[in-house]
């Protein structure tokens, strides 16, 4: 389903920093990639470029057969395949939460204003927020309005789901409720890439584990052999961070 | 500066004793402008000042030719006079004119058959709508080159972008009466020739005056633009771009419409300098408000209560428009 080939990134400002390291991996349809890592080690720059929003400097990104890097016109076609999800939310403050799912599936699918209105409250229904559809989103909570923006993305019934850090933002008491959604969508037998620090999720949803620092893949494995059996020094250090922290 | 609530309010008596001291001021103000000018023996008139917004005319009615008035018939739509000389013809005047002959008179031509009162606006109101209309349409242009070059600004195609750089540098860098005479006697005579070489008419003074203040305050306006768009988080560009949205279209749809509620208040007061602005026009021979009020200072030789009304006229049109924006403003928030 998506095939990474040699990924590398760097930025020059304020001085060159070689964000993304020959980066190679493959993930097959329906499956939940959660990718862990310090800060800094390059994890939301490796999730943006699969959906373009960073253009890698060298390497290869096949997405459902498509060499998205080749891509011109059709990027956008492209993009509207792979949803992603916000640490903050993005939503369109300017649009109540209806406008908010209807308006990419009216512009971009060319769907009917009746069809995608009828789409957008399937969704919110489905992520427990049918009775906001028309409120805006400074009126909602973090929570819900991250549920909102994952109903936004699923509306153009994407085939992959990238979430960067999407609790990351959210007041604890809300991140239940976020992660209980991508949960379903995970059972549902999306394929998903989820950037987090949400372990429990990682133990529980994913089928692999995937360990960045510095701008590479350290380790990876299922959940089980990552959080019970780390192998590299690096992942040890960071698992005893992360769980002495909590 | 919001006040520090952490301050004691002031009580009553302190507001009330500050609001007399501002009015005492405005008054001292006034009466020091009349005591001096009555010490220089000035006459304030401003008896005078109606008459240059609306007055009626007087307007006589003449014979073209040479005979004999034959008949004259009144009805509802107004009064018919024929006269029959070498020819007959019928002169039509308005239901409530004066008729100076009556039936069988002889008339030459030039002579005086009757008059009637019309209502005519005067010339504030004249400088009024021509002030108006120029700034109306320079405003309109001003914004659709103002959104252009903004867009052009932050364009990543180089061409589009040292051109809207150049141009906002150029206009930015030189004075608006500079300009209005560029566009007047060096573009307008260059046009204005071409166009009388290839047989149509030259284009009017008032064009010339829209274009340079579109010219200029789109230079401006452009600027506003670009500070809205980029105030909007790059977030929302990106959310737009990974639904799949082109970049014109997230552009129209999610960025402008954030954008347009920000540089609101800053667009509103470019507006008003526009308006403003536009009294130079004069000097091109266009007759706006100020060039009006010049020569209704020159016929009633009152400057004092002439240049007041026309301030105030101004005052009445910039308020009027920041009432409005502020109105837009306040529907704008959701
Ligand atoms: N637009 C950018 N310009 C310059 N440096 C960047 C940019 N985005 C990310 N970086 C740098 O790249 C590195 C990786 O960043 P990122 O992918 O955001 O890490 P993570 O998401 O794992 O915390 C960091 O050192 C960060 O400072
Ligand atoms: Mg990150």
């Amino acid at each position: 389903m998506i095939k990474v080939r040699k990924l590398n990134k760097y930025f020059h400002v304020p001085y060159t920093l070689h964000a993304l390291k020959d980066i190679s991996c493959d993930i097959q349809k329906g499956e939940v990639v959660v990718i862990i890592g310090p800060s800094g080690s390059g994890k939301s720059t490796f999730l943006r470029c699969l959906n373009r929003l960073e253009f890698p400097d060298s390497g290869e990104i096949i997405i459902n057969g498509q060499d998205i890097l080749k891509a011109k016109k059709e990027i956008n076609q492209i993009r509207a395949e792979v949803g992603m999800v916000f640490q903050n939310f993005n939503l369109f403050p300017h649009m109540n939460v209806l406008e908010n799912i209807t308006m990419a599936q009216m512009v971009v699918r060319k769907r009917k204003k009746k069809e995608a209105e009828e789409k957008a409250l399937f969704l919110l229904s489905k992520v427990g927020l049918k009775d906001k559809a028309l409120a805006y989103p400074g009126q909602l909570s973090g929570g819900q309005q991250q549920r909102v923006a994952i109903a936004r993305s699923l509306a153009m019934d994407p085939k992959v789901m990238l979430f960067d850090e999407p609790t990351s933002a959210l007041d604890p008491e809300m991140i239940g409720e976020v992660l209980a959604v991508m949960k379903n969508l995970a059972r549902e037998g999306m394929t998903m890439v989820v950037v987090t620090h949400e372990m429990g999720f990682a133990r529980e949803v994913a089928d692999r584990v995937i360990f960045m620092d510095e701008g590479k893949i350290i380790e990876q494995g299922i959940p089980e052999q990552i959080f019970t059996n780390p192998q590299e020094e690096r992942l040890k250090l960071f698992l005893n961070q992360i769980l002495s922290g909590k | 500066m919001q006040r520090l609530s952490m301050e004691r309010p002031p009580g009553l008596g302190y507001n009330l004793f500050w609001k007399g001291v501002f009015l005492g001021i405005i008054f001292l103000f006034s009466y020091l402008v009349y005591f001096a000018s009555q010490s220089v023996e000035y006459t304030w008139r401003w008896y005078r000042v109606p008459q240059y917004f609306y007055y009626t005319a007087k307007i006589d009615v003449t014979s073209p030719l040479e005979g004999e008035i034959r008949s004259i018939t009144e009805d509802k739509d107004g009064i018919k006079v024929v006269i029959k000389g070498e020819e007959e013809e019928t002169i039509s005047l308005p239901a409530k004119s004066e008729l100076l002959l009556s039936e069988g008179d002889y008339v030459y031509p030039g002579d005086k058959i009757g008059f009637y009162k019309k209502g005519k606006p005067g010339l504030f109101l004249v400088g009024l709508y021509i002030t108006l209309e120029v700034s109306v349409l320079a405003i309109i242009l001003g914004i659709i080159i103002g959104l252009l070059t903004g867009l052009a600004r932050i364009s990543k195609n180089p061409a589009l972008r040292y051109l809207a750089i150049t141009y906002i540098e150029i206009i930015r860098g030189s004075p608006l009466l500079v300009q209005i005479f560029l566009w007047y006697f060096v573009v307008g005579t260059l046009v204005n020739a071409l166009l009388s070489k290839y047989g149509f008419s030259p284009i009017p003074s008032l064009w010339y005056g829209v274009i340079s203040l579109a010219i200029f305050s789109g230079a401006y306006i452009a600027e506003i633009v670009r500070a809205g768009i980029q105030s909007v988080s790059k977030g929302q560009m990106e959310a737009a771009r990974s639904l799949g949205l082109s970049y014109a279209q997230a552009m129209r749809k999610v960025i402008l419409p954030q954008a347009f509620r920000r540089i609101l208040p800053p667009l509103a007061g470019q507006f008003i300098s526009l308006i403003k602005d536009s009294s130079l026009l004069g000097v091109i021979a266009i007759r706006e408000l100020t060039k009006a009020t010049r020569e209704i200072v020159t016929t009633s030789l009152q400057p004092f209560e002439m240049w007041i009304v026309c301030a105030l006229l101004y005052l009445v049109l910039t308020f009027t428009l920041s009432m409005f924006v502020q109105y837009l403003e306040r529907k704008a928030i959701l």
